[in-house]
């Protein structure tokens, strides 16, 4: 093979792991995203159906129940203006607790429960998970809005 | 007093680090060697007052000064000396702080091991050090001072985070920055070079033993913050593919391309252009590692600032950093030259696939890590890009790497003859083949992926046997042993670190393979059965630690009526935080891994309780300690040792006819 010839080949091989990697990358991207949604935004309906996604939002307080077999437990996600019960089986992390923000993977099924895979709390105390933090902050940013449109105990109801 | 001491020398620092990085680098460009050799002393200096400053904070910590702003906020009067101490690293003012430590730790080495550098190359290295560091003092003194004052004093400390405390902490941020920071000599080689225009084989072989100490370095850094999070999160993962983890594994993937790269550099002169662009490349993946984890922008147990000025900072000084010296490059690598010419089947041919196949598998990592953060930047949506995606991009990427790892060692120089390798490989490829297909059915299950793994590894350990067989058939010695011993180390070191890797695959396959986890509720005298162990729980008592209370558990382990281990998994809470702690509990064994972690009290004394067998799981990390000791071994190589005693650079003279006189 000539120089060139050679040169002309070196390229098409690095060309092909290139396209390869970005046939793979897409690929992945395209299955693998997992998008997050708030409470208020599921109960609308804007969340996919038998597809995973993520829910954050406060834990709401007194709303943790325990089944009977220890493990499966119930309870509710808030972003203060609306409510999605969510249900896990399986062992919680450290750091979740009522009234603290949790972030949450799984499905939405018929009923309108978030059954989740993973339960994700955070490392530190008094830290939040920016998608919990993002979903109280909208709602509040429309729970101002709606108090001027007048139908503040509608959101008040949702968020009891 | 002491604290203001310590931020005294930090500013004297910045001052020496100014003259450091400018005079010897103008002094080097006019041929001035007095100003060249202002470095020496520079990085010296430079490196005692940087200590100073690190002891200085380390007495505030030992002494409980909790007018320190940074002591009060990550320490407690409670905590042991040892966490205390290692509280120094456990957020970011004192991890910037050891960050600059451990810069100037690997300058001073530089001027311990670089008698036989021309000058003008190492007062360029000296100069180019001095710069980094420069940016690093500066953060620290403007929006980052470990020494801040709280006034009043704190009556106490707010404690170091409990998942901090714990020995794997304490040497796992060492280990990780002596990896990070030691790409930067590597960095500050290649941008000498290029100033200088001097980019030759015995620059290659200058910069290698550098490389191939940090990578060690990170490569045992990755293993300990993995294994870290494996008995200390409580999950019973080794790898989580968190961009945190991703952040310190980009770095690794460009490093390991480097060393490789460098390789073809210092024996056959090839791949110039491409080794400085990767070397370029690994640093500023340090760079942006250390930005993503200590800036915020990514959200764990090691994102302390929410500052956003430091965020910024960080990435202006990446800006800097990177866009400055790939102006440089895009300047003066053209002016290199090329390499030897080669074929595709050939050494330097298997060289570059295994570069070009690392630094895409780089690449889709970074992509996977930095798409969410910049969608979210632009507004357009939260999204996570979960284990699944790297898993399904990673393993096509590396699965040729490492079946190329089998041919590469035993291909020829500039061109290899195809039908010639597949006879030498021949029986390790059948013997791969047949194993890996039959080995699964003896242990249970056959997938797919589990006799990929194992003919990967396989076909890696075979392949090192031929390639050392060969090897010996070409040395002198008496016997079997002498030539053994004939055999040069850095060939001994890629033989080990390349098994490495196989002991590493091993442990992936068999984990992801046959691992079986289950999360039961068991009461008081119940028991649980998982891969052939059966577990009976033995209540829980209250415990009382030096700064935590626990409830722990007894778990007896018995295999076949036989007691196999007897496990203590703790929950703990620490009171002056407030937070509960999981502390599993680990029966480690060569073959197989024991893994209980309480979960939560339920009644009547029951515990739900997560399970775990393991199998193989520690060859993970074996795997990867072994690849730091085949490039300990590579290191500590004849030919880099007469070149340090030498003054005269070991390089033959007719391939560097005339660089001395460039000095």
């Amino acid at each position: 093979m000539k120089p060139r010839h050679k040169r002309f080949a070196f390229i098409g091989l690095g060309l092909l792991v290139l396209g390869v990697a970005t046939v793979l990358v897409l690929n992945a991207f395209q299955s693998n995203l997992v998008f997050f949604f708030t409470p208020t935004q599921v109960v609308s309906g804007e969340a996919p159906k038998g597809r995973s996604f993520r829910i954050g939002g406060m834990v709401e307080d007194g709303s943790l129940v325990r089944d009977n077999d220890g493990l499966t437990v119930h309870f509710i996600v808030t972003d203060t203006a609306k409510r999605v019960p969510v249900t896990y089986k399986g062992i919680l992390p450290d750091l979740f607790k009522e009234g603290k923000g949790a972030v949450a993977q799984g499905q939405l099924v018929a009923d309108g429960t978030f059954v989740a895979s993973e339960v994700l709390a955070k490392h530190d105390e008094n830290y939040m998970p920016p998608e919990a933090a993002e979903a109280l902050a909208k709602a509040k940013a429309s729970g101002a809005q709606q108090s001027k449109s007048l139908v503040v105990p509608q959101g008040r109801k949702d968020s009891l | 007093m002491i604290p203001e001491i310590g931020h005294f020398a930090l500013i004297l620092a910045l001052c020496v680090a100014v003259v450091q990085g400018t005079l010897p680098i103008y002094g080097a460009a006019i041929g001035n060697s007095a100003l060249m050799s202002i470095a020496k002393p520079a990085a010296r200096g430079q490196f005692l007052l940087v200590l100073t400053a690190f002891c200085c904070l380390g007495y505030a910590f030992a002494d409980k000064d909790f007018s320190v702003l940074y002591v009060a906020s990550t320490s407690n009067s409670q905590l042991p000396l040892h966490y205390r101490l290692a509280a120094i690293w456990g957020a970011h003012e004192g991890s910037l702080l050891l960050w600059t430590l451990i810069l100037t730790v690997w300058m001073f080495a530089v001027t311990l091991f670089s008698a036989h550098l021309p000058e003008t190359m190492r007062s360029r290295i000296l100069g180019v050090m001095g710069l980094v560091s420069l940016g690093f003092l500066l953060f620290m003194l403007t929006v980052s001072n470990p020494f801040e004052r709280l006034i009043p004093a704190a009556p106490d400390g707010r404690d170091l985070n409990p998942l901090l405390q714990d020995p794997g902490m304490v040497i796992h941020p060492p280990m990780l920055y002596m990896g990070y920071v030691g790409f930067s000599v590597a960095f500050a080689f290649a941008i000498a070079a290029l100033l200088g225009g001097n980019l030759d084989a015995a620059w290659a072989r200058w910069s290698r033993p550098w490389t191939t100490v940090a990578w060690c370095f990170l490569t045992v850094g990755i293993a300990m913050g993995s294994g870290w999070a494996y008995y200390e999160l409580g999950w019973g993962g080794w790898w989580f593919w968190d961009p945190v983890e991703n952040a310190s594994f980009m770095p690794w993937l460009a490093g390991t391309a480097l060393v490789h790269s460098l390789a073809v550099t210092d024996k056959r002169g090839g791949f110039k252009v491409w080794t400085v662009l990767l070397a370029i490349m690994a640093f500023s993946l340090s760079l942006l590692g250390t930005f993503l984890v200590r800036s915020g922008v990514l959200t764990s147990v090691h994102a302390f600032a929410t500052d956003p000025k430091r965020g910024l900072f960080i990435l202006a000084f990446l800006a800097i950093v990177i866009g400055g010296s790939l102006i440089l490059y895009a300047w003066r690598a053209p002016r290199v030259g090329l390499g030897g010419s080669f074929a595709m089947v050939s050494r330097e041919g298997m060289l570059l696939a295994n570069n070009v196949l690392l630094v895409a598998a780089m690449g889709s990592v970074l992509l996977g890590t930095l798409y969410p953060l910049f969608l979210d930047a632009l507004d357009l949506g939260k999204i996570s890009v979960g284990p699944p995606y790297f898993d399904s991009v990673f393993v096509p990427l590396m699965a040729p790497a490492l079946f190329l790892m089998g041919i590469g060692p035993l291909a020829q120089w500039k061109k290899a003859n195809l039908p010639d390798l597949a006879k030498r490989l021949r029986w390790a490829f059948g013997v791969s083949v047949v194993t890996a297909l039959a080995l699964p059915f003896v242990i249970g299950t056959w997938t797919p992926l589990l006799s990929l793994g194992l003919l990967l590894a396989i076909w890696i350990a075979t392949t090192a046997v031929i390639g050392l067989r060969e090897r010996l058939t070409h040395v002198d010695g008496h016997g079997l042993a002498g030539r053994l011993a004939a055999v040069p180390r850095s060939y001994w070191g890629m033989l080990v670190a390349h098994c490495g890797i196989a002991v590493f695959v091993v442990g992936v396959t068999m984990v992801k393979g046959f691992e079986t986890e289950k999360d039961v509720r068991m009461n008081v005298g119940e028991t649980a059965t998982i891969g052939g162990y059966t577990f009976r729980f033995d209540g829980a008592q209250d415990v009382m630690g030096p700064n935590y209370t626990a409830a722990r558990g007894t778990f007896r382990v018995s295999l076949d009526g036989r007691e196999a281990a007897v496990l203590y998994p703790e929950k703990r809470r620490y009171p002056v935080q407030n937070q509960i702690m999981t502390e599993a509990a680990i029966d480690p064994g060569l073959l197989r891994d024991l893994y209980v972690s309480l979960g939560e009290p339920l009644d009547d004394g029951a515990w739900s309780v997560r399970l775990y067998h393991k199998p193989f799981v520690d060859w993970i990390w074996g795997g990867c300690l072994i690849m730091a000791l085949g490039g300990a071994l590579a290191v500590s190589d004849r030919r880099y040792r007469l070149a340090w005693r030498r003054q005269e650079p070991a390089v033959p003279a007719s391939t560097r006819p005339a660089r001395r006189k460039v000095a």
